[in-house]
């Protein structure tokens, strides 16, 4: 009979747990079209599979009449459950309690659930929405954060590292996302910056708008630190679950396996590129053709668009794709486009996950400011990335491939293990333009028509040059392949190099240009 | 193709490309100009210790901007003369603000 009561007992206990901050601030979450941290789990996760850890901790701290104060959870929600069957461990800030400021506590459950992932080896997802330090708690907020912090680095490259900005998330607090995998940012939604409005206002006197400084755009599209935008909340939680699909719980198994899926007929490929080799095309129509179905996950879709990445399947296996964009500043290699390359090759390489490069790009981008903003070191980062990278590494040559940019794509230099290239393709150190001025100035400028003479010797250097067999004739190049053909071959190499085994020299770890 | 394809020139070649919006405001390159002395942090000015037609020694303290803070020290770069004080005391500047314009001294 006793046991009956305890159980009552304890169902009213998790209610007014569950009730988190109460019905008004729930009523407060809602008016600010965000959902309560309980609802975005159950959205996320598979039905019924969320089991809740730590509901009934409390707070310990006294100072500011704290002790007179009942913070359910302490502002955060833990627990483990399932994504298409695959488990994950997940934490989400509770906005409604206390405006889910981290404490000592808090962390410490965020911690837990850290620990819990690395141990198991499970990918952690991470959902922020708080005011920040809880400053009644003074230091030990900071403890927390760093706490956090560190767990966030140690798990880093052992198991896929999820943030999602679904509130505000700031000050210190945004160092969390910053060092995982992939960050998630919805509009109007998310708020991420170190130093808030009212902070710029006063010590610099500018003026800006929370939405301005850190929204959800500004991380998709002007800083680089989001990789999905979202136009919902729902919208963001299928975002979640289709990533999960294509990478791996840890870094000792490989993605899941689909069924393989032939590319829809509406992208042929021998149908992209256009005549004219000025003239751009959307390098995504020929990823399109050679992935499984179709399906191109793209990563930081809206940042540094003359790169484009993201995840597909070829034959049922998932790839990691890189391809420069012709159609968005004529695909030149830039700082920000580099960051964004050589760091999914670097999450690729960690995760076992192969790399497929396609290159079309005629040099970096070149001019003052890019200069001062170090495009030296930034596309240092991607020579680095590739050259480290130890999965199977495929490169198809679509067009131009021109001077440090050809060596950096991947190239059999950075060994490579399969390079590809179309008829189409143009490998040289520099474009028939620029080489035939240097190489020929002499006999242009003393030409009775230079211009006449020029125009002769770019012919002449793009005829001898401006080709694939130059190149295959070293072995620089191993197949110059026909169009058709670049998805058996795609699927075929990646098959032979199942069980490549490189060894790399003993070293605590490398020094990329961070 | 259905979007708007601007030119873009590159080692001698023509692209059709579209641009992106870092790219149509980035900052052209000016030589910087040794004379004007521009503000390297927005801030505040608390102090202007040289007057217009004043001669001053290289590193001799010209004004002190209030940023982040913290009191930071304007000193000449070269030895020469005020020119024009382009500020008043207590002006909350931008960044890249002309504060002072210096001239050389004449041929004693």
């Amino acid at each position: 009979m006793s046991l009956k009561r305890n159980i009552l007992d304890l169902r009213k206990r998790k209610e007014i747990v569950l009730q988190g901050g109460g019905e008004d601030a729930i009523k407060k979450q809602a008016a600010m079209g965000k959902l309560t941290a309980r609802e975005r789990i159950e959205g996320i996760l598979d039905k019924g599979s969320f089991h809740e850890y730590d509901m009934f901790v409390e707070h310990q701290s006294k100072d500011f009449d704290m002790d007179k104060k009942v913070l359910h959870g302490d502002g955060v929600v833990i627990g483990t459950g399932t994504v298409y069957g695959e488990p994950v461990a997940i934490y989400a800030q509770d906005f409604t309690v206390a405006g889910g400021s981290l404490g000592l506590m808090h962390a410490r459950k965020i911690t837990k659930i850290m620990d819990h992932a690395i141990k198991m080896r499970m990918p952690i997802i991470g959902i922020n929405d708080s005011g920040g330090a809880r400053i009644q708690e003074g230091v030990d907020s900071l403890a927390g954060y760093g706490e956090i912090f560190f767990r966030n680095t140690q798990a880093s490259g052992v198991i896929p590292q999820l943030s999602v900005i679904l509130g505000p998330c700031a000050g210190g607090a945004v160092y969390s996302p910053a060092l995982t995998d992939f960050v998630f940012v919805v509009d109007n939604i998310s708020k991420m910056f170190i130093t808030g409005p009212e902070v710029v206002k006063t010590v610099l006197g500018e003026e800006v708008t929370m939405e301005d400084l850190g929204g959800a755009r500004v991380h998709a599209c002007v800083s680089g630190n989001a990789h999905f935008f979202a136009s919902t909340e729902q919208e963001c939680f299928e975002q979640i679950k289709k990533l999960l699909t294509f990478i791996p719980w840890n870094n000792q198994r490989k993605a899941r396996s689909f069924p393989a899926k032939a590319p829809k007929a509406e992208y042929n490929i021998e149908k992209i590129l256009p005549a004219d080799p000025t003239q751009p095309y959307d390098v995504r129509d020929i990823i399109k053709a050679v992935a499984d179905d179709s399906d191109f996950f793209e990563v930081q879709e809206n940042f540094a668009q003359n790169i484009v990445v993201g995840f597909g399947r070829i034959d049922g296996e998932t790839i990691g794709f890189v391809a420069n964009q012709p159609l968005v500043l004529a695909g030149v290699l830039d700082c920000d486009s580099a960051d964004k390359a050589g760091r999914f090759i670097r999450f690729c390489d960690a995760f076992n996950i192969p790399l497929v490069t396609f290159e079309d790009m005629p040099g970096y981008l070149p001019g003052v400011e890019q200069e001062y903003m170090g495009v030296i070191r930034h596309g240092a980062k991607v020579l680095y990335a590739y050259s480290e990278a130890t999965v199977p590494k495929v490169t198809v040559i679509l067009r131009k491939a021109y001077g440090g940019g050809y060596i950096a794509m991947n190239s059999r230099h950075l060994k490579a293990d399969f390079m590809f290239a179309w008829p189409t393709a143009e490998i040289a150190v520099m474009g028939p333009e620029g080489a035939a001025n240097i190489i020929f100035r002499k006999e242009i400028k003393e030409s009775a028509n230079p211009e006449e003479t020029r125009k002769q010797k770019v012919a002449e250097y793009r005829e001898k040059f401006a080709n694939p067999y130059v190149a295959a004739s070293k072995g620089y190049i191993d197949s110059v392949i026909e169009p058709s053909e670049t998805r058996l071959l795609l699927k075929h190499s990646i098959e032979v190099s199942g069980n490549k085994t490189v060894v790399t020299p003993d070293k605590k770890h490398g020094i990329p240009p961070f | 193709m259905s979007v708007k394809l601007e030119k873009f020139m590159l080692n001698g070649v023509e692209y059709k490309t579209q641009l992106t919006q870092k790219w149509i405001n980035r900052k052209k390159w000016e030589e910087p100009n040794p004379y004007l002395l521009t503000s390297h942090i927005p801030g505040t000015i608390m102090h202007i210790e040289v007057k217009e037609g004043q001669a001053v020694e290289e590193g001799e303290s010209l004004l002190i901007l209030q940023a982040m803070k913290m009191n930071n020290q304007l000193t000449a770069p070269f030895s020469g003369k005020i020119k024009k004080i382009c500020v008043n005391v207590g002006d909350k500047i931008p960044k890249g603000a002309l504060m002072i314009e210096m001239e050389e001294n004449e041929a004693v």
